[in-house]
């Protein structure tokens, strides 16, 4: 937050969390600067000082800096209306020295920020006496404890919700919504300690006719034996979505009667003739990757699937791809040929081979035939097109809770190594495993979101809500890599999940214009011309782009549903006041008005 | 046959099962009557109106026409201006190219107006409640040898510095905008991204959509003239400098950012009739030659002088409106039918190049010689096109009306609020303090028009840097400030802020209608709880009403009955309202040609063979 227009989106400015860390820090009150930043319970003060922060909007303004073991808080002392910084630690992805004790220039020396959300900070401190020292090393120490033996904020908060985010997901209750098990799938509980695959929850939905023996062997021919389980099953039509990782066929082509047969035995179960096979990977890729002891599911082997590469590419494309588009909207949007510009970083080109990839497996599921979806490890690309796939086939999963028992099934239970990606509390930037792939599939959501903006119960506050925890380590949601690792931590009992707070304030995540439809199947137009920059979210740093609390549509929407209920309100106290015992209403409605308010209504959307 | 529209619908004919006479007869017979020179009086409107017994409307509750001397005086009035109005003109005497009637600074003399044809006369535009004015003019061609234009411009500037606190900024549109023929040229290469007759090339494109729409330039051309909107407001605004510009013709661009300035600055141009009353006043009387820039008599020699110069101040209209919804009282669909009714002969709005040569037309063609003109429809007459039903859709449902009684303090108070806007200046030198006395003053305008002149002659370029910074502290400075939709509304002009006019553009094309999605999916929804609203205020009245006379009256329980009727939206496509829900194939669009995409391999360099989580040895090269 770099301005005096604050982001509407920022974490801390929500209503919620402020009444909810009310009681905390009775002791560090003393402090004018806290006036303005209530802790959060658990939430302790480390250090304060007097700092120019160099804002790359308004320039260099003087204030004063404070930091606790949750966020790096900066208020400026004569800019009015003053400049506020907000940033949880957990954000901050590099913290570097910037110029020596002996460089000119003005603010030419202190610190340089690189934060994960799409911004960077500067801040510049007296050159005498090793001034940065101190602030240099705690916020070294407190941005990436795990590299320091401490633990996540997470693991220190003391916040209290009155709703249990942990009890949003229980994977039986979400089977049984979609009618598992049945005749043709079975649950299983032969990973109930982690054995068959240690990054795969411990329930799975497995083919009726297959054997625990099966799956073992299945296993050792998929890539960290995560084998082909069901995420979702159509209720009409039985086809059903599955997920794995790759087969490992390698160099020589090795093939897998068990593999072979269990696929087929997915085919089966509702009587497709074809089974297919869905590939993230460009085809390249996926040849290259038998080299390494992967592969594909070759046409000989597999006589009863079509294998379809979607084309999507990996993890450090993605991460590059992002970076591009950070050097041009931060901090000034580039302005000489913008549009090529934003073509150049290819952000959008693979949004759009992410959607389409899903539209494709949707649209199978829709005519009935199931679907495998695998790319190398099945933990990116996969969870991807998986949860995109079911946002659009299952009008649940487009609610609010529906999202995050979606988020909850696909993304965290099934192991998309959050921890890796995302690099909490860890201090190597350049890790190579690093990579948006969760922001990205945001993305794909606000896309979907932006061309059915009546088709979602949650709004673009959630997404973004969403994003700003993934980074910020305050609670557990995103943490760890897989589910027996946060066994292992105890993540369920130490932390609080980010449920927790949404689901205390729904209504603030609440769009005012979502129609429940049960049964659409949603198919996005995955065209660049329909496909824009999330701007509200890649550029929100910058004063120009302007925050609305609301959109003018939701806002006029608003008003004319309050000024409805004001209207029904006073026409009911008219009626009652006026009306005889004896005429009853329904028999008033019946009676046939000119100008009874339904026939109104419905001339206005008569289409031409 | 493929035919390709001007409104962007493609048509593909098979001719394979007529005959071949036949098919030869229908394609000349469209080329004859579309593509082939002809003349004016072949054009339908005029067969049209022969066999139409067309209806004169009452004029008073409907669009102002700018076509007596009333309307201008009213609208002069209305801006609380303070010139001179000519009606000289009336009979095409002073110049054919000159409205019937307009409006000088009052210091413009009799004989001033003889001279050049109406080159170089400041026409007035619109005054704002400082009391500075904008003006647009035809430039003069400069003489070498003979300097009587300049001075007879000198003098004409000074004319326009004595309209407010004798100062004046001039800008030659000529210098500083795309020429008509580049809008042109720019709009050719932009539509052809719309004219899709084969899916596969339609994805094909799709990869290489954002750079296709950058080297095109149309909304680089879009962002121009918002732009010198810009400065010309902040002129207005804070500096409260009378402003000319001016440009050859005086009816191209002028009219384009005349019309912007308009709109940011006075609200009541941003409802339905006061913005048909704007295109009225700048672009039929104004002098648009709307007959020669449509080309609708496909004249080989105009085909020059061709140029969407009108669809381009409405795509600069649409950005405003996108930007600032709830500002605007007319639709996206309305902007998007008005562009489309350019190109139907049959309204006199857009038939002709200026006031005579419509009178000459109008009254040669009239039936009854020597009576009347020929009675011919306008575009405003919106019946003639459009049911009711459909007309309601030209209104916004986002519009938020301004209180009644605004309308009577607006005098004193908008002005408080918007100076407070006023920065230091960077660019122009602050305008005199009020307080001058009159002779004091008249020498300073001496100095000040010499000045001004000066600064006129120079070649913008070399400050324009200095105002693009300018417009940009405007905005900010505007931007912090509470939105006021009944205020002064400016466009952000970033990169991302400029868009494609979806509606227009991509309403024909298939793969990419959404189903059930798009604005107006939302707008649907605003617009049926509006309908409600509105019942519900006129069931409250009408029981008011009866309530008290005789405790009698129909009461229908409303409540039920609109909720599922809210419920029960009906399913539009995002290409609503100009495609009707057809038999829709279920089946989404799914992009071919993603193999194209595999160029992103070869820039992406080796990091795109890598192995997701590989980095150890054992990953590839």
């Amino acid at each position: 937050m770099a301005s005096a227009s604050i982001p509407v989106y920022n974490s801390s400015n929500n209503p919620l969390e402020n009444s909810s860390s009310h009681n905390a820090s009775r002791e560090s009150l003393k402090m004018e600067l806290l006036a303005d930043c209530s802790l959060l319970p658990g939430e302790e003060r480390i250090i304060d000082k007097d700092i120019i922060y160099i804002c790359p909007f308004s320039g260099a303004l003087k204030g004063k800096v404070f930091i606790t073991n949750y966020r790096l808080y900066f208020k400026s002392a004569d800019a009015d209306p003053a400049v506020t910084l907000d940033v949880p630690l957990g954000a901050i992805g590099r913290v570097e020295k910037m110029g020596g004790a002996s460089s000119r220039g003005e603010n030419s020396y202190g610190l340089d920020i690189t934060c994960k959300d799409m911004r960077n900070l500067r801040f510049a401190l007296k050159q005498e006496g090793h001034s940065r020292r101190d602030i240099f090393d705690i916020l070294f120490k407190y941005a990436f404890p795990l590299s320091h033996g401490l633990l996540l904020f997470a693991y220190l908060s003391q916040e209290k919700f009155e709703e249990n985010g942990w009890s949003v997901y229980k994977p039986m209750e979400e089977f049984r919504r979609q009618g598992l098990p049945n005749d043709k799938w079975r649950v299983t509980f032969i990973n109930a300690n982690y054995e068959l695959c240690d990054t795969y929850p411990t329930i799975l939905v497995v083919p009726f006719k297959a054997t625990e023996e099966d799956l073992r062997k299945v296993c050792t021919f998929r890539s960290r034996g995560r084998i082909p389980v069901l995420s979702w099953i159509h209720r009409e039509n039985q086809a059903v979505i599955c997920r794995c990782s790759q087969p490992l066929v390698g160099m020589s082509g090795k093939r897998n009667k068990d593999d072979e047969r269990y696929l087929d035995l997915i085919r089966e179960a509702n009587g497709t003739a074809k089974l297919t096979i869905y590939d993230a990977r460009p085809s390249v890729n996926a040849v290259a990757n038998k080299a390494t002891g992967g592969g594909y599911e070759g046409d000989d082997a597999y006589q009863n699937a079509e294998l379809v590469f979607l084309d999507i590419h990996n993890i450090h494309v993605m991460r590059e791809s992002l970076k591009k588009l950070k050097d041009i909207v931060y901090p000034n949007v580039e302005e000489s040929h913008w549009l090529s510009s934003l073509e150049s970083t290819h952000w959008l080109e693979h949004i759009k081979l992410v959607i389409s990839g899903a539209i494709q497996v949707a649209d199978k599921i829709s005519g009935g035939n199931s679907v495998v979806v695998h790319c190398s490890d099945g933990w990116d690309r996969t969870a991807q097109l998986t949860s995109l796939a079911m946002l659009m086939l299952d009008s649940h999963y487009r609610t609010l809770r529906g999202f995050q028992v979606l988020l909850e099934k696909e993304w965290i239970s099934f192991g998309h190594k959050f921890a890796n990606r995302i690099g909490h509390g860890d201090k190597n930037h350049a890790d190579q495993d690093r990579s948006p792939i969760f922001v990205q599939f945001i993305d794909c959501v606000w896309q979907m979101t932006k061309q059915f903006p009546t088709a979602f119960e949650f709004n673009e506050r959630l997404l973004v809500t969403i994003l700003d925890h993934l980074f910020s380590c305050r609670f557990g949601t995103f943490l760890f890599n897989c589910e027996s690792a946060r066994d292992t931590n105890e993540l369920r009992s130490k932390t609080v999940s980010l449920w927790s707070l949404v689901n205390s304030d729904l209504s603030f995540y609440q769009n005012p214009f979502y129609t429940p439809e049960s049964n659409r199947v949603l198919y996005p137009v995955a065209s660049m011309r329909h496909l824009e920059l999330w701007v509200t979210y890649y550029i929100r740093w910058n004063p120009r782009i302007r925050q609305q609390q609301q959109s003018p549509v939701e806002q006029r929407y608003i008003e004319l549903l309050a000024l409805r209920d004001e209207y029904l309100k006073k026409l009911e106290e008219l009626q009652l006041s006026d009306s005889s015992p004896n005429s009853s209403h329904l028999s008033n409605s019946s009676t046939p008005n000119a100008t009874s308010p339904t026939q109104h209504i419905t001339h206005l959307h008569t289409p031409f | 046959m493929i035919i390709h529209c001007k409104d962007l619908r493609v048509f593909q004919f098979s001719l394979s099962f007529s005959k071949e006479e036949d098919a030869k007869k229908i394609f000349q017979g469209i080329v004859h009557h579309c593509l082939e020179p002809k003349s004016l009086r072949c054009l339908f409107a005029f067969s049209y109106c022969e066999n139409t017994s067309y209806p004169e409307v009452q004029r008073k509750k409907q669009t102002v026409m700018f076509d007596s001397v009333e309307d201008w005086i009213q609208d002069m009035k209305r801006t609380k201006g303070n010139c001179r109005v000519v009606s000289e003109n009336s009979n095409f005497e002073l110049s054919p190219k000159l409205p019937q009637f307009f409006i000088v600074p009052s210091n413009v003399s009799d004989e001033d107006l003889t001279k050049y044809q109406g080159k170089g006369l400041p026409m007035w535009c619109w005054s704002h409640h400082s009391g500075c004015a904008l003006f647009k003019t035809a430039s003069i061609p400069l003489v070498q040898e003979d300097n009587v234009p300049q001075t007879y411009m000198e003098k004409m500037l000074t004319a326009v510095a004595h309209n407010h606190l004798y100062s004046v900024k001039t800008e030659d549109l000529s210098d500083t905008l795309p020429a008509v023929q580049d809008i042109l040229l720019s709009y050719n290469k932009f539509k052809q991204f719309f004219l899709i007759d084969n899916t596969t090339e339609f994805w094909m494109s799709d990869m290489k959509w954002f750079s296709s729409l950058d080297n095109c330039g149309w909304l680089d051309i879009i962002r121009q003239c918002l732009q010198k909107a810009v400065e010309v407001v902040e002129c207005l605004e804070k500096e409260n400098t009378n402003v000319l510009i001016m440009e050859e013709g005086g009816s191209d661009l002028c009219c384009v950012v005349s019309s912007l300035v308009q709109l940011m600055l006075d609200p009541y141009y941003r409802t339905l009739l006061g913005f048909q009353s704007l295109v009225q006043k700048e672009w039929v009387a104004g002098g648009h030659a709307f007959l020669d820039r449509s080309n609708h008599l496909h004249l080989k020699d105009k085909a020059e002088s061709q140029s969407p110069v009108f669809l381009l101040f409405l795509e600069c209209v649409w950005q405003l409106q996108q930007q600032h919804g709830p500002a605007f009282q007319f639709s996206e669909t309305y902007l998007t039918v008005l562009s489309d009714s350019v190109h139907v002969p049959v309204f006199t709005t857009f038939l002709f190049n200026n006031d005579s040569h419509r009178d000459n037309i109008l009254r040669a063609e009239s039936p009854h010689t020597q009576r009347s003109p020929l009675n011919c429809p306008t575009v405003w007459d919106w019946s003639v096109q459009f049911d009711c039903k459909a007309q309601d859709l030209f209104t916004n449902p986002l519009y938020s009306e301004k209180p009644k009684q605004d309308t009577s303090v607006r005098k004193s108070y908008r002005p408080k609020h918007l100076r407070q806007l006023s920065l230091p200046s960077s660019a122009f030198k602050t305008p005199p303090k009020k307080g001058f006395f009159k002779d004091e003053a008249d020498n300073l305008k001496k100095i000040l028009g010499v000045k001004r002149l000066s600064r006129w002659m120079l070649s913008p370029s070399s400050e324009s840097p200095q105002t693009s910074s300018s417009v940009r502290e405007f905005y900010e400075a505007w931007q912090t400030k509470p939105l006021d939709y009944h205020g002064l509304l400016l466009p952000c002009l970033d990169g991302p802020s400029i868009r494609v006019w979806m509606q227009r553009y991509l309403r024909w094309i298939h793969d990419v209608q959404i189903l059930g999605g798009g604005p107006v999916a939302m707008l649907s929804k605003v617009s049926e709880i509006l309908g409600e609203v509105q019942e519900l205020q006129r069931q409250l009245d009408r029981h008011g009403c009866t309530l008290t006379s005789n405790h009698k009256g129909a009461r229908p329980r409303a409540k039920t009955a609109s909720v599922i009727a809210a419920r029960s939206s009906v399913r539009l496509s995002s290409s609503f309202p100009f495609v009707t829900s057809r038999n829709w194939l279920f089946k989404p669009a799914i992009p071919t040609s993603l193999l194209q995409s595999l160029m992103v391999t070869g820039m992406a360099g080796n990091l795109a063979d890598r192995e997701d989580d590989g980095g150890g040895p054992e990953s590839l090269v």
